[in-house]
């Protein structure tokens, strides 16, 4: 833990008051909230300022009954494949990427490749989430050449892909558009796009943390354009870094502005930022402050239908309480994971635990595809609760 | 919202009111706190009663733990820590082992000395009463909080007197505290599975009791998330309740989750696993709920970790325990915590929970002047090489 992390202007907010007696303010946008009516600016910036935690998620646990009436929880079954570390963003945050020529950099040939997914069509896994650092030396053709491979190779798994800054640092790279670089990989194969890569969508913040990463304006363009293009996409935000609170409001009011546009946001994904061998040194957000983010995110973004929840951050007892405060979707399986990993959290769930952890929380798990589709037959495991 | 409509919806109108009013729950309203699925509602409830007992305050205290022995005749199914004796990985501390760790505060300095140990066949209680004279003489300024009302119970077997004469003796030697293990599950269909052996619960709320009238303030526990099912959880903080109504020295409650890690107590498998974080914070809140008459419940980051200890503030608890220093019963049980925290990194793990940091001492007082280090390890002459008083112990 730092010194730094105590500073005053990155204290998150955090009411620690009972919610049995909120201020008719408060009140009056629940009562917003349970009549189903849009949350301005004003309110959202109020809920998180001065709500209590338990206030927080009935009101987000409500929403979701009415988004989601059936007591189901969802999951996917994926591998976290990372195509290269090569990087030369060197965001601050990052403890995974390599600068081109040091001695740890990698690129997963397609053999490796391969393996990788039998492995995840094994263990019943339905995609794969692939993504990797900006590599320096690597055209767009390579990367055509690997998304068209991997679907003539295994036409079943679905291929998510590509998150927001690397498909700018291809354009980039190609000097050509962004909506190019989306139309050739669709082509090749791209079945839809990762939220990953967007932070904090506020330059202010990026410019601090990830300068030589996309800018907000242009992670929402490649998305609106994805979505344009017919491609479903997520959106993330990483918080608890060098961000204020009210960026991380600014963050969800500019993905619920392009879902209102486009509706191409399958999930909202909000996780904290992990700080072992980052160059941020920054104490990890405490679980009642992720509760607080994510009851908001539910909240605000009434227009993305799922949230979920971060057990790969939060570890899964958590991540079950996560269940009543907005999440209707427990992630990913994760049957393999990298980047936090590298960042000195290592929380790791067999399908089983899944699905106790979710039954124990009163609900029948699902395991779902990339579109939140039922898979068909669903899984039978053994030893569940 | 959280509102009496809605605690009238999930069949918690009564509780509601009584818990707006500060009065007391019914065993019925403890059980349907713990069937009731909505745990923001519950939790809700929880915070209540604490913040109008705590505001936003959360309490640590700079500790020293020191497990003696883990060799026990108990045997009890549930414990990883137990050894027999002669048994690989068993261990005696002699007293100057005692001595040096109770000396070397690792950098961190301490104001209380939490001893507990296994109840081992030879130690007789001369040998506690000396070691505990000499911490004091060490530590003039540090409270011994040390033994169970088990261990109690089995120095007063092994002496053939009784518990309160035992009391009395380490209450004259410097027995300032007890710490609340043991406590288990008071219902004898549980104990007797799981503990047989141990001190039954009449004795254990007999030897709390007796603590209490020579002025010994006590914490209470209960070990949960084995066999017992919620009936016996309430009836477990009913006791509780009922020997604080007749005796009133306990302190702080302490709700330890069962870790399954090297046990040999084989449990179905709806009990073993992650999946158990709601049912923690549950018990948390139902206990700072029905338990109305102490004062204080802990989240006790060695057995449920850091993040779920923070998120169990707004479930009724208030004290995040302390440095610890070195702990050894529940991480033989699989706790995945460290091994100690340090005083800045507790106040920052609370502060960031959204509370305010209060450095306490045994007795919850707030410590005047946190500021100022605690440097109690004035070499008394009793820490000088040689004392031969006492026999050694070694396993």
């Amino acid at each position: 833990m730092s010194a730094a992390a105590s500073t005053a202007t990155n204290r998150p907010i955090m009411p620690g008051g009972s919610s049995l007696g909120e201020s008719a303010d408060v009140r009056a946008v629940a009562a917003k909230v349970l009549e189903g009516a849009r949350l301005t600016r004003a309110d959202a910036d109020l809920l998180y300022a001065e709500a209590g935690l338990h206030t927080l998620g009935h009101l987000a646990h409500a929403v979701r009954l009415r988004k989601h009436p059936q007591p189901v929880v969802t999951y996917v079954a994926d591998r976290n494949i990372n195509y290269s570390n090569i990087c030369v963003c060197a965001c601050r945050f990052c403890a995974f990427f390599r600068a081109p020529g040091h001695p740890e950099g990698y690129v997963l040939t397609r053999e490796e490749l391969g393996k990788k997914i039998e492995e995840t069509l094994a263990l019943g896994g339905t995609q794969i989430l692939l993504q990797g650092g900006h590599h320096p030396d690597l055209p767009l053709s390579f990367y055509e050449g690997m998304i068209g491979w991997i679907r003539d190779t295994y036409p079943a798994i679905h291929i998510h892909a590509f998150s927001p800054p690397e498909i700018v640092f291809f354009a980039e790279l190609e000097k050509i558009t962004v909506a190019e670089v989306i139309a050739r990989l669709r082509a090749a194969g791209l079945h839809s796009i990762p939220g990953g890569g967007a932070e904090i969508l506020v330059d202010e913040v990026r410019t601090q943390v990830s300068p030589n990463k996309c800018s907000a304006g242009r992670w929402l363009g490649v998305m609106e354009e994805a979505h344009n293009q017919g491609l479903r996409t997520t959106a993330t935000m990483m918080f608890g870094h060098e961000e204020e609170p009210r960026h991380r409001l600014d963050h969800l009011f500019a993905v619920r502005e392009v879902q209102d546009r486009t509706g191409g946001f399958t999930a909202f994904i909000p996780w904290t930022f992990q700080p072992a061998h980052t160059n941020i040194h920054r104490d990890p957000e405490p679980a009642p402050a992720y509760l607080r983010l994510l009851a908001l995110s539910r909240l605000v973004l009434d227009n993305v239908d799922n949230v979920q929840a971060s057990w790969v951050t939060m570890g899964p007892q958590v991540a079950q309480l996560a269940l009543y405060f907005g999440a209707n979707d427990f992630g990913s399986l994760m049957i393999e994971e990298n980047v936090v990993a590298a960042a000195g959290v290592s929380f790791s769930l067999s399908r089983r635990e899944i699905h106790n952890c979710i039954r124990a929380a009163g609900f029948t798990p699902v395991q779902r595809t990339m579109n939140y589709t039922p898979v068909s037959p669903q899984p039978v495991v053994d030893g569940e609760i | 919202m959280l509102d009496a409509a809605h605690y009238a919806r999930l069949g918690l109108g009564t509780a509601f009111e009584k818990v707006m009013e500060g009065t007391r729950l019914s065993p019925e309203e403890g059980l349907a706190l713990f069937n009731c699925p909505d745990i923001t509602a519950v939790g809700a409830l929880a915070h209540h009663a604490r913040t109008r007992l705590h505001g936003d305050r959360t309490y640590y205290v700079l500790n020293r733990h020191v497990n003696y022995t883990n060799i026990c005749v108990n045997g009890c199914l549930f414990c990883a820590f137990q050894r027999e004796r002669g048994q690989a990985g068993s261990f005696a501390l002699t007293p100057d082992d005692i001595l040096h760790r109770v000396l070397d505060d690792r950098g961190t300095p301490f104001s209380e000395v939490h001893i507990v140990g296994g109840c081992h066949p030879d130690l007789n209680l001369a040998w506690f009463e000396d070691v505990i004279r000499r911490i004091r003489a060490a530590r003039p300024q540090s409270i011994v909080k040390a033994f169970t009302g088990v261990e109690i119970a089995h120095f007063a077997a092994m002496e053939g007197i009784s518990t309160l004469d035992v009391l009395r003796r380490l209450r004259d030697a410097g027995l300032a505290m007890m710490p609340g293990g043991g406590a288990e599950i008071f219902a004898p269909e549980v104990r007797t599975r799981i503990c047989p052996r141990k001190a039954t619960s009449d004795e254990w709320l007999r030897v709390a009791g007796e603590a209490h009238s020579l002025g010994i303030r006590t914490n209470c526990s209960m070990l949960y998330g084995h066999i017992e099912t919620f009936e016996h959880r309430v009836d477990h903080l009913c006791r509780l309740r009922e020997q604080q109504d007749r005796s009133g020295g306990f302190t702080c409650f302490i709700p330890l989750p069962f870790l399954t890690e090297n046990s040999l107590l084989k449990l179905p498998p709806e009990r073993v696993g992650e999946h158990v974080g709601l049912d923690r914070l549950r018990t948390v809140a139902v206990s700072r709920l029905m338990l109305d008459n102490i004062p204080h419940v802990k989240a006790y980051w060695v057995m449920m970790g850091v993040k779920m200890a923070q998120t169990a503030l707004y479930f009724g608890a208030d004290d995040m325990d302390g440095t610890i220093v070195e702990e050894r019963i529940g991480h033989d049980a699989g706790a995945d915590s460290a091994q100690s925290l340090t005083v800045p990194e507790l106040e920052l793990m609370i502060r960031r929970a959204g509370f305010t940091p209060v450095r306490r001492d045994s007795h919850f007082n707030p410590v005047a002047d946190p500021d100022a280090i605690l440097h109690d390890t004035g070499h008394g002459p009793e820490c000088a090489a040689g004392h031969a008083a006492t026999p050694e112990v070694r396993a």
